[in-house]
């Protein structure tokens, strides 16, 4: 009833072609970055910026990453997690080797120096394909994670090897370190997550997107019209890497505050995006904040749900009924829709269109 | 179909995730214990035992005594699986009940401790890494909040060394000797490496380091090593199921256990009976007595198990990393004691429990008062000195039961000491931190 296109009509290129070209859509888009502006970092609490927020950005960034490389390209990577620790690492680096260097600047050369790496670890996938680059990109995640133990340059020597992010400032606010307000490492979180997904967007709707579509759905077809294969694989592996680096610099900076590389940038981080990617959707943007909602919020609320309901239970069993229902209600929602929750998503919206009168 | 799935799990959702967000409602005075422990995954061997004693004690000393002069001990635990990034989830989701927040927090968990040193100063909730953590904030004019007594990872690597020397005739007989470290490739193992270097280079010891990576299933290249080089001692950084795969690689290869030493978070029960007959002779450090011969472990048994040895039993009772617990649990009472003879006999809040972690003066009258005479050794706490730096002991898996084989071997105060000013210095440049005055 209210959500209806009839009487929008379109009588410009540039309104044909708009990100939403839905009136209620677009308000609706504006509306959710509204709250997520001026209401969220007033209401929320430390835990719940902490535990549920900024995590929630930092993996929605790196399940966009992930899902242009993946859902777009059609390459399938599982070094995720090592090209997020490499963000995260170069982000040191460079803010405790340059003391003045801008925040948001670091975090992009973090980016780049990502894209860089990743663009090494994409030269494979000239010859190979599916699984088998799938295993070779594994080699991306144990070298690079071997590397941040092994060579103590990238944790400036100190016996550890634990990787604590310096207390930095921008316009004379602190952003940084566990001093600084959650509240401000959200909306720093909340608008690089915002203008990169709206980048990601645009490229994917664009030649470089819609040739790693071309690529993916058929290699030799795409060939023979006339795309480079070469060019358009490195260019995806690069700009998902770079996605990986600035969520990986988001994560030690915003999120963790401290890392030790092989444990925070592990394999499991790799599978997890992954997981986004397929639960949230295949080739969708808007699937990518889905999943990474999925896979970073329902083991907070299966941890919480016992004691909200008053149920008194050992915590082991607790730990173990969590990881159970997490697994189940994974397989459920794969079972509901293969296609992953952006399609349900999709499903509801043309349900919504012919409510209540459904033919 | 589907959509009415989807909305009627959403609403779920939704229902769940508003109740997170609801405040706990008030109770009387309590003194609040944050648990971060690990029952489940493959550190769970380690935190069984560990959880189990903390949670004894405290429940012993509400039963015995009505809480701490009269202010019950409530206490939450909340699962970690000695993960670092669901630690500081658990840190985060606890340091807010009770009547005044966290106490104190036991992060039991090196990696966890790392993470919540920043934070402690920002949420006033001193930290108590009771012989883990980073052994630097035991300079307490740069770590005001964290406290790592009764004896620190570079402490016992100079103690473990002074051992070898006790049992090779000498310092002078160490030149020219094999030591190996195998360690958890984590902060955690690579704590004891820098001590283990300065003191190699002093005695002319030969020193091999060899990593073990998470979770340390895996070490057969290890021990291969290890046969080929034929140290004259193996040290070990374990933890979790490392230590019982270490003991029976050991073993596999014939290394003569009586000179392979575990640090003390590698001396537990359930490190060496998995390993069998194998793992008899192996050694290990220890902070404090194993068994259940104290005063202390007749009160536990008395008021929280009413005297039922075997359910006890079944709880790791009388276990190492049990007493290990009870130890760590009477530190952080003792630290609320002391607060309250200063600002009197409430609950206490975290910069008031932060100054009675630092005027702690545990002395063996204290000791004997609280049933554990000869359980560990006095300990005394201040300004600058947040570790104390006591002597440590050596015990011996039998085949049935752990056994002291030792007297307190001294640490190396003398060369630990300048380390730790030293690494305490660095951090505090790196982080802006204005090292305070202890005078």
């Amino acid at each position: 009833m209210l959500y209806r296109e009839a009487g929008q009509f379109k009588t410009s290129y540039a309104g044909d072609q708009a990100i939403f070209p839905i009136i209620q859509d677009r308000w609706f888009v504006l509306a959710v970055l509204l709250v997520a502006y001026l209401v969220v970092p007033f209401v929320a609490n430390d835990y719940f910026f902490e535990v549920v927020l900024i995590p929630f950005l930092v993996f929605s960034m790196a399940a966009i990453g992930l899902n242009l490389l993946l859902g777009y390209a059609g390459q399938l990577s599982l070094g995720t997690g090592a090209f997020m620790g490499l963000g995260a690492f170069m982000s040191y680096k460079l803010l405790t080797t340059f003391p003045d260097l801008n925040l948001i600047v670091a975090f992009l050369l973090a980016g780049l120096a990502t894209a860089v790496v990743g663009l090494l670890f994409g030269i494979p996938s000239l010859r190979i394909k599916g699984f088998y680059l799938a295993v070779s990109t594994l080699a991306a995640q144990f070298l690079l994670g071997w590397m941040f133990t092994k060579v103590e340059w990238f944790y400036n020597y100190n016996p550890s090897g634990t990787i604590l992010t310096p207390p930095r400032e921008m316009f004379g606010v602190l952003i940084t370190s566990p001093k600084a307000d959650p509240a401000v490492k959200y909306l720093v979180a909340l608008t690089l997550v915002a203008v990169f997904a709206l980048a990601a967007k645009n490229i994917v709707r664009s030649r470089i997107g819609r040739s790693w579509m071309a690529i993916r759905d058929m290699d030799i077809a795409a060939e023979i019209i006339g795309f480079r294969p070469m060019q358009t694989k490195l260019m995806a592996f690069a700009v998902s890497s770079f996605y990986c680096g600035v969520a990986g610099a988001m994560l030690l900076c915003l999120d963790l505050d401290a890392a030790e590389g092989a444990e925070a940038f592990g394999i499991n981080i790799s599978f997890n995006v992954l997981f986004m990617v397929i639960i949230g959707g295949l080739g969708s943007i808007l699937g990518s904040f889905l999943g990474a909602a999925f896979i970073t919020l329902v083991p907070v609320v299966l941890t919480n749900a016992p004691q909200m309901f008053g149920i008194a239970m050992a915590t082991d069993m607790q730990k173990h009924l969590e990881v159970m229902i997490f697994g189940g209600l994974i397989v459920y929602f794969l079972i509901v829709e293969p296609h992953g929750l952006a399609r349900l998503w999709q499903i509801a919206k043309e349900k919504l269109r012919i409510w209540p009168f459904p033919y | 179909m589907k959509i009415k799935k989807l909305v009627l799990s959403l609403l779920g959702a939704t229902v769940a995730a508003s109740g997170i967000l609801a405040a706990p409602a008030m109770a009387a005075e309590e003194q609040f214990f944050p648990m971060l422990v690990y029952r489940t995954g493959p550190y769970a061997p380690s935190g069984i035992p560990v959880a189990n004693g903390f949670r004894d004690y405290y429940t012993m000393l509400n039963k015995r005594d009505g809480g701490i002069n009269g202010v019950m001990v409530t206490f939450e635990e909340c699962e970690t699986q000695y993960n670092t990034k669901l630690g500081v989830e658990c840190y985060e989701k606890l340091k807010g009940k009770g009547t005044h927040g966290a106490t104190l927090v036991n992060p039991f968990s090196t990696g966890i401790t790392y993470q919540l040193i920043p934070k402690a100063p920002v949420d006033k909730v001193p930290i108590l890494s009771m012989g883990y953590g980073r052994t630097a904030a035991a300079d307490g004019s740069v770590f005001q909040w964290i406290y790592n007594f009764p004896t620190t990872y570079w402490s016992q690597a100079s103690a473990f060394i002074n051992y070898v020397a006790q049992q090779e005739g000498g310092h002078d007989k160490l030149r020219g000797k094999k030591i190996a470290h195998v360690y958890h490739n984590s902060a955690y193992g690579k704590e004891a490496n820098p001590t283990l270097g300065v003191l190699a280079e002093k005695y002319g010891y030969k020193l091999t380091l060899l990593a073990v990576d998470h979770p340390g299933q895996e070490q057969k290249a290890t021990w291969l090593q290890i046969r080929k080089l034929r140290p004259d001692w193996v040290f070990m950084s374990g933890w979790g199921v490392m230590n019982q795969v270490a003991v029976k690689e050991a073993a596999a290869v014939n290394y003569p256990m009586d000179r392979f030493v575990g640090n003390w978070w590698s001396g537990s029960d359930a490190d060496v009976i998995p390993a069998g007959k194998a793992s008899k002779g192996y050694k290990s450090a220890a902070l404090h007595h194993p068994g259940t011969k104290f005063r202390v472990h007749d009160d536990i048994l008395q008021y929280v198990y009413n005297g039922d040895t075997e359910e006890a039993k079944k709880n790791n009772f009388g276990e190492v990393l049990y007493n290990r617990a009870v130890l760590n649990a009477m530190f952080g009472s003792e630290a609320v004691r002391t607060a309250q003879a200063k600002f009197g006999k409430k609950a206490m809040t975290g910069e008031q429990v932060r100054w009675g972690l630092e005027n702690l003066n545990l002395t063996e009258q204290r000791l004997d008062e609280l049933g554990m005479n000869g359980f560990t050794r006095p300990v005394k706490i201040s300004c600058s000195d947040h570790e104390s730096g006591g002597p440590i002991l050596i015990q011996q898996w039998d085949g049935q039961k752990w056994n002291i084989v030792s007297d307190w071997i001294p640490t190396m105060r003398d060369v630990v000491r300048p380390m730790i000013e030293k690494a305490a210095s660095e951090y505090a440049k790196e982080n802006n931190i204005t090292p305070r005055n202890c005078g």
